[in-house]
């Protein structure tokens, strides 16, 4: 059995009083697809927004890739990490917002190949060759001249899914990538994920609403509540027989607000 | 009539000095707003502290006090300047005081999903800063940029007090030479507001161009 490629240790992390992760701990798999599903405030977007390294934590450990992230060995003693470190470490995760994040001053191409060409020492014509194939992928070839404000909701996310894949990062974090689009919009986003799932052994985690894309494509999902993991399993048994009362009724105020499960 | 125009030259030697004060001392101006104004957002305390006293004593003392030291006094620390460097070291860190803070708030305008897609994306903080924050932080600090160029050259009069012959000074020679007030008055009026027009509309035509294809993404 080969070894988690991420490990999360106890980790705890408040907002001023209100302590939105307490002791949560997990392991995922290289390759996995995961979901974490749960009320808002339960800590699973906190959890991806950390692995990004967007926020700091109050306690704990979280193994990357055999690598602590927010530590490091420096005489055989555990320090805090340093940028130095931080930056070695962001090489292996990639993150998509629910708000795209686009760099609006920029065309499609620029902010695919802006970040391989000053982190990678990429030159522009190899930046340009993998982007043209990274937006290929995602559909908007034709688009690689525009700019992200003539772009709709849809266009713009798969952009940002193609600059973040630009990096070739071996996790790729989803934070609620359909949550900000039209809902005739949000089935063009899903199937690049559901492209990328097939085509790569990329490990994905996603938070999502959309309970029948996280049924359909994760291979484990993760509820969260209160700032910890109350229940997982694979799809079926959390959606069809969730177990604790409180993924029941999570499920069933979802459920009645319309979402298909 | 052949008297008149050579008044009129007179005060064109003049425009040319103020000119000449406007754009040098914008120059400075611009390069002091970048420092102190990214020196105040820095992560190290020191220049936060260098940066923030730098603005506060060239924004609370005024510029004629500025001046009369960059002339008079500096000479006695061995440092004489010229009355064309002494204008445009008064005039350039003056401004630039302001201007450090119009830099300041448009870096912070910058929402803060951008700087976490620099992150996302290993950005470092100068690569981040230099090719998205600042990028975007330009168009906000334009506008302003305007104003502090337009007081930069109104600014410029007060070099004709260390005897510098601008436009304001060369009024007042044309004035004691012919006794004439309004010639003179009314010419240097309409030169300093026909320079701040050039000024408005320069700024304008930069701000329409960097503005293009950012459409209904930010005013």
């Amino acid at each position: 059995m080969p070894a988690p490629i991420i490990k999360v240790d106890a980790i705890s992390k408040s907002f001023g009083a209100f302590k939105v992760l307490d002791g949560l701990s997990m392991q995922v798999m290289p390759g996995e697809k995961l979901a974490l599903i749960g009320p808002s405030g339960s800590g699973k977007t906190t959890i991806l927004r950390i692995l990004m390294t967007l926020e700091k934590i109050d306690g704990g450990h979280i193994q990357v890739d055999g690598e602590q992230l927010y530590h490091m060995e420096r005489n055989g003693q555990l320090q805090p990490a340093d940028e130095r470190h931080l930056a070695k470490m962001r090489q292996k995760i990639g993150m998509v917002f629910q708000l795209f994040n686009l760099f609006p001053h920029k065309c499609v191409m620029d902010n695919v190949t802006l970040a391989p060409m000053l982190t990678k020492g990429l030159a522009r014509t190899a930046a340009e060759k993998r982007a043209m194939e990274l937006l290929d992928m995602v559909g908007l070839a034709d688009k690689a001249k525009a700019m992200p404000a003539q772009l709709s909701g849809g266009q713009k996310q798969r952009v940002a899914i193609a600059r973040a894949l630009a990096l070739s990062p071996k996790i790729m974090l989803f934070d609620e990538v359909t949550s900000a689009l039209d809902p005739e919009l949000v089935e063009e986003v899903l199937n690049v994920m559901r492209k990328l799932a097939a085509e790569t052994d990329m490990t994905m985690l996603l938070v999502t609403h959309e309970m029948g894309f996280a049924h359909d494509f994760a291979d484990r999902v993760l509820f969260f509540d209160r700032g910890r993991i109350v229940e997982e399993g694979k799809p079926d048994e959390i959606f069809r027989h969730p177990k604790q009362e409180r993924t029941q009724s999570f499920l069933k105020k979802i459920i009645a607000a319309g979402h298909r499960v | 009539m052949t008297q008149w125009s050579g008044y009129l030259g007179l005060i064109l030697q003049g425009a040319l000095v103020t000119i000449e004060l406007t754009l040098m001392g914008s120059v400075l101006a611009l390069v002091m707003a970048f420092l102190a104004g990214m020196g105040r957002v820095s992560r190290f305390f020191v220049v936060r502290a260098l940066a923030t006293t730098y603005i506060e004593f060239f924004r609370g003392t005024s510029i004629f006090v500025q001046l009369f030291w960059a002339y008079f006094v500096l000479p006695f620390a061995r440092l004489s300047l010229t009355p064309l460097q002494a204008g445009v070291l008064a005039l350039g860190l003056n401004v630039g005081a302001y201007a450090a803070e119009v830099v300041r708030g448009a870096i912070l305008s910058v929402g803060r999903e951008q700087y976490e897609a620099c992150t996302a994306l290993n950005l470092g903080r100068w690569q981040g800063m230099r090719h998205v924050i600042l990028p975007q932080a330009l168009l906000v600090m334009l506008p302003t940029f305007g104003n502090n160029a337009i007081e930069l050259l109104k600014a410029t009069s007060v070099v004709s007090l260390i005897s510098l012959a601008d436009l304001t000074f060369q009024a007042q020679v044309v004035r004691s030479q012919t006794g004439s007030t309004l010639m003179p008055f009314v010419s240097v009026l309409v030169i300093y507001f026909a320079l701040a027009l050039i000024i408005s509309w320069g700024i304008r035509s930069l701000e329409r161009r960097m503005a293009r294809g950012l459409d209904g993404v930010r005013v």
